[in-house]
């Protein structure tokens, strides 16, 4: 194809996409988009899988057979969610392996809000509330993103993610009314997932590289701050009506701008994180190896029976 | 209280499925694929529902306020009833599988029975079970086949794991004095009379699988006395963390 | 030689008088695997009545290049529609 001719595709696939029209995998579409989407959907995809991990880590202890079975299914959702999006991003033309692969050697990245510990119970609840809150306002707007296997996958995970946030709540609300020693691991669950939650939305957009073109590909209706801004407006009153105290001694009300004016993120902390450097960065990787090799003669033997069987049927026919 | 037996065996029943729905939920997200992951999830929260329904049951007999929680997690070792199989470690993914598999075979015996019950409620819980039961046989028997049948090291696995686990098979089919009162009044199971087959089922699958079937002539017993292999107290010191460090609290 | 699990798509009716409708992808060794996992995997939440599952690799798709030849010429097929046909108000229910 000559560099006009592609030229002219790509104006003929931005003005669809301004259009509104949805991409489908078969499309015409400029390389560019394919990787910046293999690369988002799957960092999102690598992000449910990861973020099994610390929430799974209270599957064995949680209180109470009601909280246990709400737990597992969520662990569970996220699983499913993971494999929607590892089969959206399989149809821009790259297997699951390779995504592991990816991962796996540290070349993908996941959300950092997974590198951090699980420490107590109230953990649970502030990961619903507080990371499931994030991932809404970050996800609602994908369900329109302009891929097609991408925007269905969103539609669907985020019809199933409407429970995660309550039960998150729900657990927050429960220890908030209950003994002094209850409402002390709430506080302290928000202490240390508060921060971690508002980089969820990534660096500021002075920082931020990727918004202009997300923008326009509808990868992304809202900036970081935007969004940012936007969570931290709904989470304040939630708080207000769990009587636990966000940790921000700047956090205000604006009466003028209508929203809450709020402290400095600790930048540094979020970018020792990115990098690897996490409390947990390592113990995740290697759980999510570890259970990629401890499985490779399980997926191998069922490969294995499946030749095995349609050899059996093919010899039988004949 | 009054209905001892009664109490005692409903805990006969559900605490295989507690013990086995807690060693399946130690795997979620540690599974070899995200497709076996969601399957075994599964399983586990079928289990942990139905373990719900009988506690609530029990609870209700022990009367005062106790809660299916207190008697889920608020016993000694030696009170817990279930099987020397389902608390057996998840070694690997084969003992994951044959564990299932030989449960869920005789899982899906007692419900059939159980359905049949003079007790309206444990009836209605079996009625239901059943149907989840029969498709956790399904998908346990299918992978017994696959990974019997797969590539020499999955059969090798998979022997080892039947090897293993085969010494507890025959503790499901023991009676205790509950069981016998129960059988006594239309309430509970004849489970000696399912053992025949059990076995004639087990070694047919196992067979199809190319696994053999071992000619063991001991087996362990203890479980439903409340004697428990050493694994169990690490597996209740979990299950229990909270209740016992927050007593009287609810969550 | 090392062989991954193939890709399946799914289909699933959600309730009786409707049509199999594609739910999604996912992956298994062999068809009956494929079966239960599509069974746990988009059915968790009492979505459907009945499964198909079918190998990726069996489904041919048209070619977007195609679209011109293969759709725009039932574009203008206009009388396929019965709003083309003109009739007195008079006649209703037709």
């Amino acid at each position: 194809m000559s560099e006009k001719e592609v030229k002219n595709l790509d104006a003929i696939f931005e003005a669809r996409i301004a259009r509104d029209e949805k991409i489908e995998p078969k499309d015409w579409m400029p390389e560019k988009y394919r990787q910046t989407h293999i690369r988002q959907i799957s960092q999102h995809a690598h992000s449910e899988i990861v973020g099994m991990l610390p929430e799974g880590n209270w599957i064995t202890r949680a209180p109470s057979l009601r909280r246990k079975a709400a737990l597992l299914a969520k662990v569970q959702d996220e699983a499913g969610h993971g494999l929607y999006l590892y089969s959206a991003c399989e149809t821009l033309g790259i297997s699951r392996e390779e995504l592991y692969e990816q991962l796996h050697s540290g070349k993908a990245k996941y959300s950092s809000i997974f590198n951090y510990p699980t420490v107590t119970w109230a953990d649970i609840g502030a990961i619903g509330w507080l990371v499931d809150g994030a991932a809404i306002i970050n996800q609602v707007p994908l369900c329109n993103t302009s891929f097609g296997p991408y925007a269905r996958a969103m539609v669907r995970v985020c019809k199933e993610e409407s429970f995660h946030q309550r039960q998150g709540y729900e657990i927050m609300l429960t220890l908030c009314k209950g003994t002094p020693e209850q409402k002390a691991m709430a506080q302290d669950a928000l202490n240390r997932w508060w921060w971690p939650s508002l980089m969820m939305f990534g660096p500021t957009d002075a920082e931020s590289t990727h918004t202009e073109q997300s923008m326009k590909w509808k990868l992304k209706r809202k900036t970081n701050d935007e969004l940012r801004q936007q969570f931290i407006d709904q989470t304040v009153p939630q708080a207000d009506i769990l009587g636990i105290t966000v940790p921000d001694p700047d956090l205000k009300f604006n009466e003028e701008t209508g929203h809450y004016d709020f402290g400095e993120i600790d930048w540094d902390e979020f970018w020792q994180v990115v990098k690897g450097h996490g409390p947990c960065n390592k113990q995740r990787l290697e759980a999510r190896v570890s259970a990629w090799e401890r499985g490779a003669w399980v997926r191998d033997a069922a490969m294995a029976y499946a030749d095995k069987q349609q050899t059996k049927k093919v010899a039988k026919a004949s | 209280m009054k209905n001892e037996d009664l109490y005692q065996y409903i805990l006969g029943i559900a605490d295989n499925s507690l013990i086995l729905g807690q060693r399946l939920g130690e795997l979620c997200g540690h599974g070899p694929t995200l497709e076996t992951d969601i399957a075994l999830t599964n399983i586990a929260l079928d289990l942990f529902g139905q373990t719900r329904s009988y506690y609530q049951y029990a609870a209700k007999l022990a009367g005062g306020v106790k809660t299916e929680d207190d008697v889920a997690m608020l016993r000694e070792e030696r009170e817990y009833r279930n099987v020397l199989l389902v608390e057996q470690p998840n070694t690997d993914f084969a003992f994951v599988i044959v564990r299932q598999y030989l449960f869920d075979e005789f899982h899906l015996l007692l419900m059939q029975e159980l359905q049949n019950s003079k007790d309206e409620m444990l009836a209605a819980i079996a009625k239901k079970g059943i149907k989840e039961v029969s498709y956790h046989r399904r998908f346990s028997g299918d992978w017994v086949k696959r990974l019997g049948d797969g590539t020499a090291e999955s059969n090798e696995r998979m022997q080892q794991a039947v090897d293993d686990l085969w010494r507890y098979t025959d503790e499901l089919f023991h009676l205790t004095k509950a069981d016998r009162e129960m059988i006594g009044q239309g309430i509970g199971v004849d489970v000696s009379q399912l053992r025949d087959t059990y076995y004639n089922t087990v070694t047919e699958l196992l067979q199809e699988a190319t696994l053999t079937v071992p000619e063991q002539e001991y087996f362990q017993k203890g479980g439903k006395e409340g004697i428990h292999s050493e694994h169990m107290g690490y597996l209740l010191t979990e299950l229990q963390y909270m209740q016992r460090s927050y007593p009287n609290m609810n969550w | 030689m090392k062989k991954d699990w193939p890709l399946w798509e799914v289909f699933v009716r959600s309730k009786n008088g409707l049509e199999h409708r594609h739910f999604g992808s996912l992956h298994a060794a062999d068809a009956e695997m494929a079966l239960e996992n599509a069974r746990d995997v988009y059915t968790r939440r009492n979505e459907g009545v009945s499964i198909w599952v079918v190998e990726s690799k069996y489904i041919t798709a048209s070619n977007p290049a195609d679209n011109g030849e293969l759709f725009e010429p039932a574009q203008d097929k206009i009388y396929r529609h019965p709003t083309f046909y003109d009739l007195p108000d008079e006649v209703k229910h037709m």
